[in-house]
């Protein structure tokens, strides 16, 4: 499996370091020509930035929706999810026509900015966010964690931000992980609708020079890999327990439980 | 520090649910229950799944809201508050600790959002661990404890932020046999320590007869009795407390002035103002006794024991009458005098019985 996997990305880093002709030496130039290329970087920054907004919004959006679809309106729930996986049914390319028209108005009305991509990006990540946070409230009562927050005098905001997102982290992180992936590698949508993101930005400059193309990719495939590995380790759970054990110590008995005493008394 | 300065209790609240109903999709789950709390008494309240005791116990902490009726506390209606502002303890049936926190930051929680200061806060949540005999636990998470020792938990923190009322929703349930009797006992040891008002909701009888000042038994979202666990045993107001609670015999009889006679032998009636006629008398099989002293002649009381099945102090013996059964418990020892096979004679103590006509039974056995 991993060969399966790494054989390529180890291929593609073999051709991006391939000098100019077949005897000329190895060289680095197609990923140095990476940071002098600014429309390259500027695609970068915009397709990170337009990963990072689509995330939150994302969480923004569905998981106090399903939350509170779950506890309140359960009978929603096929409906929410109906509507959620609905965008892996239809083509990108369909979807582009039909968002066209409101991509237009916006435009005009209100930013012209290649950020303005987020909200059609956030329709697109939903079956992927979706999925990776129903398994997570899945794996939690979150009916009687949230009841026994709120009779000890919880808001809903603290409920949500204090019991049940710290019980899904790993859920929240696997949702933003795949919006992250998802927006990076996304093309139709902006070169349809005349944006340079990071993937257009590759074809293009594909077009001048392969090697730094396909530099470009293998630089965002490690990005994956290196955020993967960062967001599994940010999601243990366990690494609190054992501060936790470490900061806190109990004091000796003061109190004898039942099974000593029916008075409690002091010792 | 004794216990009741860790619980810090307030002096308890009078909590009185006036004429509630609730209902679901047109099936009514509450139907005008009423009950008044003493100050710091435990009151249990006994029914079969669907009869609505969880449905008044969610009422009464704001989970849900009620069609109509009212929830006072003190005399300050909080019908109308959400949960977090009713100012409930309240233990759940499931385990509900927070998995992501340590025993003492469960407990720490409410305090935490009722803005009471870090060291103080601290102190009291491992003031309260020690009030349920967990101080020794307090870094350790929920998946580290017991069933016992979460639930254990879930009441020092219910109790932490010192609340008006403690709820009680079946805590024990989940638990085995054991650590439900011992937790049973260590709860209304910390409830009468701290002396707050409690509503305890339960389907098993035992419990609840166990633990509570006063028992209400429901049925189809009405009280059907509300009293101290000896009425509710003894003197059950109506047929099914008599058969929901303890072990009930249904036998065939004619009542005849205020008495029923079953099998020739007259048993008084609680009620003996009631018309002539046959009838099914609940007779608890503790009033029930076994004969066997001298030789037994044939009659409509002779059967032969067909189990003895012993349950500790106490035994229960199975007598066939040929054409029914019937179950009589009695101490182990005299139980031991009649083994399977002995030809025995019923006789029945001259307690007052409850009688179902036979429009209204199921199928008796006698």
């Amino acid at each position: 499996m991993g060969v399966f996997f790494l054989v390529p990305i180890a291929a593609m880093f073999e051709f991006s370091t391939r000098g100019n002709s077949v005897t000329a030496p190895r060289t680095m130039e197609a990923w140095t020509n990476i940071i002098k290329t600014p429309d390259l970087v500027d695609a970068i920054i915009a397709s990170l930035e337009l990963a990072a907004i689509t995330s939150i919004a994302m969480l923004v959006l569905l998981l106090p929706t399903m939350v509170w679809v779950r506890l309140r309106l359960p009978r929603l729930n096929r409906i929410v999810e109906f509507i959620c996986l609905l965008p892996l049914t239809i083509p990108a390319i369909a979807l582009v026509v039909g968002l066209f028209p409101i991509s237009r108005w916006m435009r005009i009305n209100i930013s012209d900015s290649i950020l303005m991509l987020s909200f059609f990006y956030l329709i697109l990540v939903m079956p992927y966010s979706y999925r990776a946070l129903d398994a997570g409230l899945a794996a939690i009562d979150i009916k009687t964690l949230s009841e026994a927050a709120r009779s000890l005098g919880a808001g809903w905001g603290t409920v949500m931000l204090r019991v049940i997102v710290p019980n899904m982290s790993s859920a929240i992180l696997n949702a933003c992980l795949l919006s992250v992936a998802v927006v990076l590698g996304e093309y139709t949508f902006a070169n349809l609708l005349t944006y340079e993101n990071l993937q257009v930005a590759i074809a293009y400059v594909g077009l001048v020079s392969a090697g730094t193309s396909i530099a470009v990719a293998v630089a965002s495939l490690l990005f994956a890999f290196v955020l993967l590995m960062v967001l599994s380790f940010v999601g243990r759970p366990r690494e609190r327990m054992a501060r936790a054990e470490e900061t806190i110590v109990a004091p000796e008995s003061r109190i004898l439980p039942l099974r000593d005493s029916y008075i409690g008394v002091q010792k | 520090m004794t216990a009741t300065q860790a619980g810090e209790a307030r002096a308890g609240v009078e909590v009185r649910l006036e004429d509630l109903r609730r209902s679901y999709a047109g099936v009514t789950a509450l139907d005008g229950l009423s009950l008044t709390l003493a100050p710091g008494e435990l009151v249990a309240l006994l029914g079969p799944s669907g009869c609505g005791k969880t449905t008044a116990m969610r009422l009464v902490a704001g989970l849900e809201e009620a069609n109509s009726g009212r929830v006072m506390f003190g005399g300050r209606d909080v019908t109308g508050l959400p949960a977090n502002k009713r100012d409930v303890g309240m233990v759940f049936q499931a385990y509900s600790l927070f998995p992501h926190m340590a025993a003492w930051e469960n407990v720490a929680f409410g305090l935490q959002i009722r803005h009471v200061a870090t060291g103080e806060r601290k102190q009291r949540a491992l003031d309260m661990l020690e009030l349920v005999g967990l101080g020794k636990y307090a870094n350790r998470y929920p998946s580290q404890l017991s069933g016992g020792q979460q639930q254990r938990v879930a009441l020092a923190r219910a109790l932490a932020i010192r609340p008006q009322v403690l709820l009680l929703d079946e805590p024990l349930s989940a638990l085995d046999a054991k650590v439900r009797s011992r937790l049973r006992d260590e709860i209304r040891r910390v409830q009468l320590e701290v002396g707050i008002t409690t509503l305890f909701v339960t389907h098993d009888q035992e419990e609840a007869l166990a633990i509570a000042d006063r028992v209400g038994v429901m049925q189809s979202g009405r009280l059907e009795q509300l009293g101290p666990p000896t009425e509710i045993y003894s003197r059950p107001a109506t047929p099914f407390v008599a058969d929901f609670v303890g072990l009930t015999n249904r036998m065939r009889g004619d009542v005849d002035g205020g008495a029923i006679k079953i099998r020739g032998a007259s048993i008084p009636l609680v009620h003996p103002d009631v018309p002539d006629g046959p009838a099914i008398a609940l007779v608890r099989p503790e009033a029930v006794s076994l004969v066997t002293d001298g030789e037994i002649e044939e009659g409509p009381l002779v059967g032969t024991v067909i189990a003895v099945v012993f349950l500790g102090a106490v035994s229960r013996v199975t007598v066939d009458l040929g054409d029914a059964t019937v179950l009589a418990q009695m101490q182990t020892s005299a139980a031991s005098q009649t083994p399977a096979g002995t030809k025995v004679r019923l006789a029945f103590r001259n307690d007052p019985v409850l009688i179902q006509r036979e429009e209204q039974a199921a199928p008796a056995s006698a």
